[in-house]
């Protein structure tokens, strides 16, 4: 029971955080277009690390 | 009735969902109703069968069928069981267990006995002749052994390894003769360009990125290839098994551990620029994100995204079962298709994201370990 609003609380706190990245993105991208390239692979990474984190603590809670 | 406007199709799309949901929220009641009355427990047969295709197997079945005198038919092929017991090396196949998977069915070999529980090969103490469990359903009279078997993963790395080495053998043997590849080189030819010219030399550097090519190359198109072969119908899961993942990301540990430079080592158990009280404190953090944060995030991440996937697709795919007294076998199986389908069609874009992830953050962890710093210490504070 615990461990799935543990569960709840990661996803959560990831979707904010995944939201917050590709919202500042797509920011990023509409003031310089020309920059899409760059600012995807960035998101990309940090989507990733984020997204690590976020199994970590499923995986671990599990 | 129909009106042909965008307005009106759009509208018929949200009348479309609302009915969906409705249905949806209907079955939910169905489901509870039935559960009491049907002789065969359909949610739990679905999840046993989600869980088992998740794990590892000691043999290859592609699907069961009960026939007409209710016995279960197993339709795939056997796989050789290697194990180190008390008594040595010992092989047989894995056909001997019957698809048995409780411990009933017991296989003597060399004088010793096996059995086979939840997916792991026991070997039973000398004088019991059956696996007795205790209350939390441990086995009391049987211990594990070192399983070398061929499994089914072990099946898919080496013919996804085969594959591989085939393929691009006789993509750099045309380069000797020509500039321009045919055939299936063509295909692969721009996937190479894109890992090298887009993930190695950006993250890496110029001066060194050549030497790490050859790996990087090799981990994307392993994981990529294991990963949609995973979503053909043959029931693999390599990539979502953690000893599979663990392995890729320990190869990445040890290349970028091993080719960290000077400045890589300084920054992480001496960094300079802070006060010198705070550096031990750094060191320990810097050390742990470097030999386990780094690692674990990358193997955890391929094998939760892997094995989620087909957790969501074989969910989806269930609904047929499920959903069949409420929305009628046609309805059931239609929406079954519908979602399976368009699930599918991400998690092939998920195979190669993760495929580009995992080959992305392991550039840029070699790219930290052998970046070399042309600034000044002593003026620049870190």
């Amino acid at each position: 029971m615990y461990n799935l609003i543990g569960a709840g609380l990661i996803v959560i706190g990831a979707g904010i955080g995944l939201g917050q990245i590709g919202g500042k993105a797509m920011e990023g991208i509409a003031r310089q277009p020309e920059a899409t390239g760059k600012i995807q692979t960035a998101m990309i990474i940090i989507a990733a690390l984020l997204e690590g984190l976020a199994f970590g603590a499923l995986f671990l809670g599990k | 009735m129909i009106i042909l406007t965008m307005k009106g199709v759009q509208q018929s799309f949200k009348f479309l969902a609302l009915l969906v949901l409705v249905l949806f929220s209907g079955s939910i009641y169905a489901n509870t109703s039935n559960e009491n009355e049907g002789q065969v427990d359909t949610k739990k047969e679905v999840e046993d069968y989600i869980l088992h295709h998740i794990q590892d197997s000691h043999d290859f079945s592609l699907f069961s069928y009960t026939n007409d005198e209710g016995e279960r038919k197993h339709v795939g092929f056997p796989l050789p069981i290697v194990i180190w017991t008390s008594q040595g090396l010992v092989s047989f196949i894995s056909s001997e267990f019957h698809h048995n998977d409780d411990g009933h069915v017991i296989v003597e070999k060399n004088g010793l006995k096996f059995a086979k529980i939840h997916g792991k090969i026991y070997e039973l103490e000398a004088n019991a002749s059956s696996v007795n469990f205790d209350e939390e359903h441990h086995a009391v009279n049987a211990h594990k052994v070192l399983d070398f078997s061929i499994t089914k993963s072990v099946v898919g790395v080496l013919l996804v390894g085969i594959l591989m080495f085939f393929a691009f053998t006789s993509l750099a043997k045309q380069y000797k003769k020509k500039a321009i590849p045919t055939g299936f080189g063509r295909v692969l030819e721009p996937l190479v360009l894109y890992v090298r010219d887009e993930i190695a030399r950006p993250n890496i550097g110029e001066k060194h990125y050549r030497k790490f090519t050859g790996y990087l190359l090799t981990v994307f198109f392993f994981i990529w290839v294991l990963n949609l072969l995973g979503l053909t119908p043959m029931g693999f899961n390599v990539t979502g098994q953690l000893a599979v993942t663990a392995c890729l990301a320990i190869f990445t540990l040890i290349i970028y551990t091993v080719s960290g430079n000077k400045d890589y080592w300084t920054h992480i158990l001496w960094m300079p620029g802070v006060p010198v009280l705070i550096r031990p404190v750094l060191a320990i953090i810097e050390l742990a994100g470097a030999l386990l944060i780094k690692p674990f995030s990358l193997l955890v991440r391929l094998f939760a995204n892997i094995s989620a996937g087909h957790i969501v697709v074989m969910s989806l795919i269930a609904i047929m079962f499920t959903l069949k007294e409420s929305l009628g076998v046609a309805g059931a199986t239609g929406l079954s298709l519908v979602l399976s389908f368009f699930i599918t069609l991400i998690e092939v874009l998920v195979a190669f994201l993760q495929a580009y992830i995992f080959t992305m953050l392991s550039a840029l962890f070699i790219g930290m370990a052998v970046a070399e710093h042309e600034h000044d210490h002593n003026t620049s504070g870190h």
